[in-house]
């Protein structure tokens, strides 16, 4: 499978991992492990709110890099702050920027987003931007210097997978950076999908940490979205309204 | 007089710095990133950071999630 590029920098998974909503750090460990990961998403919380640096420490001994996010932020000038904050704490300026409109769907409050997107691209942040399947919002992100686009399938956590794909392909068709199907997946037959819209990656974390197995899940996603870029990469038949034999027609 | 760090009532002695006060909570050196009152201070200025009476103090690490 050839390297995810973003920003130059070279990542030798296509799968984006989340470490929310794991049970323990074992069962997160032996997931990361079995997803095949480069590239992992913390949060930024306080440091005595429980959770503690194992996180972090985990990432490190895997040799898997850190996407720290600022999920939980609604407006510009928050995330901007987790942003700063994140930068200090992990060294990197990698961010994946979420600004939440509210907290029942959170979806993506476009205004905020593109504010602090513009933000953090001068302050010279590596911006990822977590962002609705609006073809019109990708476009200016990617325009404001977004190193990728991050349009969900359905809302985060809800397992809908992908609602809209004409949206995510018009997306992926415009797109001059890498577009990351970020959200929504439940299964793996979604994160497949994800791929053949032509998706250069996908990210989830739910559908893992929150499966029955999330081992086993975690082995179907690596899986499925090697499937799918693949698959992307072959070129489908064409779809056709009648039946077209693949045996040779019968002798007479 | 008092700060308050990660939504606690801190009392401090005067001229104490913010090393002095993360020091006392026990905050490592790495892994982790702090505000006051709404900045992010650098690792490298917190021993030259003083603080006032009532300066807000917020102490952040990685933990899981997304």
């Amino acid at each position: 499978m050839d390297d995810l590029v973003i920003a130059g920098r070279k990542f030798g998974s296509r799968l984006i991992m989340g470490t929310g909503g794991a049970a323990n750090l074992a069962v997160l460990e032996r997931s990361l492990v079995a997803s095949g990961t480069a590239l992992t998403t913390v949060a930024m919380r306080r440091l005595d709110a429980g959770g503690g640096p194992g996180v972090l420490a985990l990432l490190e001994r895997l040799g898997i890099e850190a996407l720290p996010n600022t999920a939980g932020c609604h407006t510009a000038a928050e995330a901007v702050l987790t942003a700063r904050l994140a930068r200090e704490a992990l060294e990197t300026d990698l961010v994946k920027l979420e600004v939440i409109a509210d907290d029942r769907t959170l979806l993506p409050d476009p205004i905020e987003l593109l504010d602090a997107a513009e933000q953090l691209v001068d302050d010279g942040f590596t911006v990822l931007p977590y962002t609705n399947d609006d073809p019109v919002l990708a476009q200016k992100l990617a325009d404001a210097g977004c190193a990728a686009v991050m349009p969900l399938g359905s809302p985060i956590g809800t397992g809908l997978g992908i609602r809209n794909p004409h949206n995510i392909e018009m997306i992926v068709a415009a797109a001059a950076v890498p577009v990351v199907l970020d959200a929504g997946i439940g299964t793996a037959s979604e994160a497949a999908q994800a791929m053949e819209l032509g998706c250069d990656a996908v990210l989830l974390a739910t559908a893992v940490t929150r499966a029955s197995d999330p081992e086993a899940m975690a082995t179907a996603m690596k899986l499925a979205v090697e499937s799918g870029r693949l698959a992307r990469g072959a070129g489908r038949i064409p779809r056709r309204y009648w039946a077209h034999a693949s045996s040779p027609a019968p002798d007479q | 007089m008092n700060v308050l760090v990660n939504g606690d009532v801190t009392e401090i002695g005067p001229g104490s710095t913010l090393a002095d006060v993360l020091a006392a909570r026990g905050v490592p050196e790495r892994g982790v990133a702090v505000a006051v009152s709404g900045e992010v201070v650098p690792r490298a200025q917190w021993r030259s950071t003083a603080l006032r009476d009532g300066s807000v103090v917020e102490v952040l690490t990685a933990v899981q999630g997304g």
